[in-house]
């Protein structure tokens, strides 16, 4: 299920703490929303180009979740929210 | 009936009476779901009920009051039915307590949102039918209220990634056929509209 992303390697500093983990919006696969409708939303709420909303929509679909925003944690409260008015299943966390 | 498709303001679709008159229904429906959260709308601070609790000591009308402490403080955890529970869905996996602040703050603003989604198509498509006209954004607020409906008629008929078997395996005498039907028109009718608004 809950396969991580592919994440860029980064060197070891010891810091690497939750607390120093950037903060991410998460999407969650789910039985009903439509692949085509995923992609559509994250095109536009995010004004990701078509190829990149639909790799983000492939991730969703195929490893179960896809990290589709990081910033600060009121930013990707922000994003959840909008998401949550679309009907998608999204979460706020940190990349692990 | 052919579903969406893209014209030069926007999108355009044309329904038969009866199906406008079971979409009109079903999106009536969610607006009533999400509508405001009864327990808020009653005072959460009271357990026993405020309907008896006498003499509020601040005067004013009861409805803007409720209105008022729904705004400034919504309920922080998740619904109980499962088809709001997911309309309305926790912003956090692991962190309960993160999860009902966020619910605190923003579940009556995504409730009130989902029931305007739900009036605008109301008010867009006519209970005879017939042609439906929208701007593009119109089309993506149906987009937002047709989905709403499939997640809920998805949440109580247990539809699962394979849907097409589980239609597949319903006996034409089975009472849950004419509702995975309708779904299955949701789906078509969803699909059409997010293709013609690209």
């Amino acid at each position: 299920m809950s396969v991580a992303p592919v994440e860029i390697e980064r060197p070891e500093t010891g810091q690497d703490t939750v607390a120093d983990s950037p903060w991410v919006t998460i999407v969650w696969n789910d039985p009903v929303n439509l692949m085509s409708y995923v992609t559509y939303v994250f095109q536009r709420v995010f004004g990701y180009p078509r190829r990149k909303a639909e790799r983000l929509m492939l991730d969703v679909h195929h490893k179960g979740r896809a990290v589709v925003s990081s910033g600060t944690r009121e930013s990707m409260e922000r994003d959840a929210q909008v998401l949550h008015g679309y009907g998608l299943w999204a979460t706020v966390g940190h990349d692990r | 009936m052919a579903g969406f498709r893209s014209t030069s303001g926007g999108v355009s679709a044309r329904f038969s009476a009866a199906e406008a008159q079971l979409l009109r229904d079903l999106v009536a429906q969610i607006a009533e779901l999400v509508g405001p959260d009864p327990a808020a709308a009653a005072g959460a601070e009271g357990p026993g009920g405020a309907g008896e609790t006498p003499g509020t000591q601040a005067p004013g009308s009861p409805d803007d009051l409720a209105g008022m402490l729904g705004a400034l403080d919504g309920p922080a955890s998740p619904p109980d039915d499962p088809v709001l529970a997911r309309l309305l869905p926790d912003a956090y996996r692991d962190d309960p307590e993160a999860a009902g602040d966020f619910r605190r703050y923003t579940e009556e603003g995504l409730r009130s949102e989902k029931a305007e989604a739900a009036r605008q198509v109301l008010g867009t498509l006519p209970e005879r039918g017939g042609r439906v006209r929208l701007s593009e954004e119109q089309g993506q607020v149906w987009a937002r209220s047709l989905n709403d409906v499939r997640l809920a008629l998805g949440v109580r008929l247990g539809i699962t990634e394979d849907f097409e078997d589980q239609l597949a395996g319903i006996g034409a005498d089975d009472p849950r056929q004419p509702y995975f039907r309708l779904y299955d028109w949701l789906t078509y009718l969803q699909e059409s509209l997010v293709r013609a608004l690209w």
